[in-house]
């Protein structure tokens, strides 16, 4: 096990164990895999609301008369689509087509961005980032380790954060705004990786406790609860959001990870755009396939999926979907051409137990 | 109902709760909240015959799948078929309403060469600080 005193502690460490979080390592971060339970924390946030600790994810700032050419060079998305106040999902690519990163960028104005990022890959995208910045008139401030990160999330994540900020109960879906909050500047984007409506509220790590608590109170009326990694990943999963490091990495495409919609071919160019290019024409070869098993039991990452007896691939993240009440999991397999209904199998303990592949996500909300 | 005080423990956190020469298993409190929500549990047919250290059941949670082991050797007389319907059991009230399995003991010895509730308590300590 990784000694405890070598992991890094968020803001919310010490609320995180008042409130009895089960903590875990999680990418050199000691953060709560769950708090009561990681089924109830899920239903929490598809019935109400869920608070979260993300400080983990890094805030990356690009600013300078260069930072739209920088921004549209490294990632896949259209970055001059974004109006002030406005954010959009992106991947950042190498020249292979292969995903560098998946990231959240928001134009807080013009010239000023801010880009959010994963904590496994922070320090090799702010690398990335400030070779591709060479020559431009742009300058790149990682304040990942001063800022703090909470996400509320779940259908009564308006309710709660009229509390904190009832201003950014305006914002929609994808909006962003900076406004100071208890004298210090902090950022709101209406975003999340649930599958619900919610908001992440970017803060000085002194104030997250204070903006948790703040929400947290609020909420308590309709059930909010403080949520963990387990439901983070199983909420995530069900409505098919990309886990960077399992879904995908630099070997493998946004159009292989069923992500077409991130890569703007329109676009001049961007690092990467030619293989994508040769890619789209050719066609791909894999898939990321969505996998729902028809009888009892819990698939795992690693688990081997089987088609007419020979293997299709393995899963790449698989888990029990508390809302389908079924064991639900994604693999990249080399028939992209299979279709919704076709009858797989996942093998379990040494049995192959019957299951189908389903279009995502595997929870979209009415 | 058996109680936690009065049973016995194994390191991988089964409990025994003896009486006469049959015994009822489970998981201990400790053990369900390092599993996480139990979702589907596996439970042996009553009349199987089972050996001390053997491999009985699987208890699979949303994180991970984890083998229960026979405590003791002997027969499986009965198993619990609320938790099978509704395995959070285990973990809303895993020294109670969810035990697995009911079983005869060849020799009760082995039951009592188990770890009893204190011994348990330190060796949970004693795996906490090694961590």
């Amino acid at each position: 096990m990784v000694a405890t005193e070598a992991l890094k502690r968020t803001g919310l460490h010490s609320l995180h164990t008042e409130l009895g979080g089960k903590m875990v390592p999680f990418h050199g971060w000691e953060l709560p895999v769950q708090f009561s339970s990681i089924i109830n924390e899920h239903r929490a946030v598809r019935s109400g609301a869920g608070l979260f600790d993300v400080s983990h994810m890094g805030q990356v700032f690009v600013e300078g008369p260069g930072a739209l050419t920088l921004l549209q060079n490294i990632n896949s998305n259209d970055i001059s689509r974004l109006k002030d106040g406005r954010s959009l999902y992106s991947h950042m690519l190498n020249q292979q087509g292969g995903i560098i990163d998946d990231v959240i960028v928001s134009r807080i104005e013009k010239d000023r961005y801010l880009v959010v990022v994963n904590a496994a890959t922070r320090e090799t995208d702010v690398a990335w980032i400030r070779v591709q910045a060479e020559g431009l008139h742009v300058e790149i401030d990682d304040r990942s380790d001063a800022l703090g990160m909470v996400a509320l999330q779940g259908p009564q994540a308006a309710e709660s954060m009229k509390a904190l900020c009832p201003e950014a109960v305006d914002l929609v879906r994808f909006g962003a705004m900076k406004l100071e909050l208890f004298g210090r500047s902090a950022w709101i984007t209406r975003t999340g990786y649930t599958g619900e409506d919610g908001f992440e509220v970017i803060c000085p790590n002194e104030l997250a406790t204070r903006v948790w608590q703040t929400l947290s109170a609020r909420g308590a009326s309709f059930g909010l609860l403080p949520c963990g990694l387990g439901a983070r990943d199983t909420l995530r999963l069900e409505a098919g959001y990309l886990l960077y490091g399992s879904d995908i990495d630099a070997d493998h495409t946004p159009y292989e990870a069923g992500y077409g919609w991130v890569v703007k071919l329109k676009k001049e160019r961007f690092i990467g755009k030619e293989a994508l290019e040769k890619q789209k024409s050719e066609g791909i070869k894999r898939r990321l396939t969505p996998v729902k098993l028809l009888e009892r039991g819990v698939p795992r990452p690693g688990a081997s999926v089987m088609l007419d007896g020979a293997e299709l691939g393995t899963l790449v993240s698989a888990t029990f979907s508390p809302t389908l009440e079924a064991g639900i999991g994604v693999g990249y397999f080399d028939r992209p051409d299979l279709e919704a209904g076709t009858r797989v199998s996942v093998v379990l303990h040494g049995r192959e137990v019957p299951a189908e592949v389903v279009n995502g996500p595997f929870y979209k909300r009415s | 109902m058996p109680d936690p005080k009065s049973s016995r423990y194994m390191k991988s956190h089964e409990w025994v709760a003896l009486e006469g020469d049959e015994a009822v298993i489970g998981i201990s409190d400790h053990a369900q909240r390092e599993i996480t929500d139990v979702v589907f549990i596996d439970l042996p047919k009553a009349g199987r015959k089972i050996t001390k250290g053997e491999a009985i059941l699987v208890v699979e949670s949303v994180k991970a799948a984890f083998d229960i082991y026979a405590p003791v050797s002997g027969e499986i007389l009965a198993v619990n078929d609320a938790v099978a319907q509704n395995p959070g059991l285990v973990n809303s009230s895993p020294h109670e309403e969810g035990w697995f399995f009911k079983m005869k003991v060849d020799d009760v010895k082995e039951v009592e060469a188990l770890m009893d509730h204190a011994a348990y308590e330190t060796f949970l300590s004693s795996e906490a600080s090694a961590h």
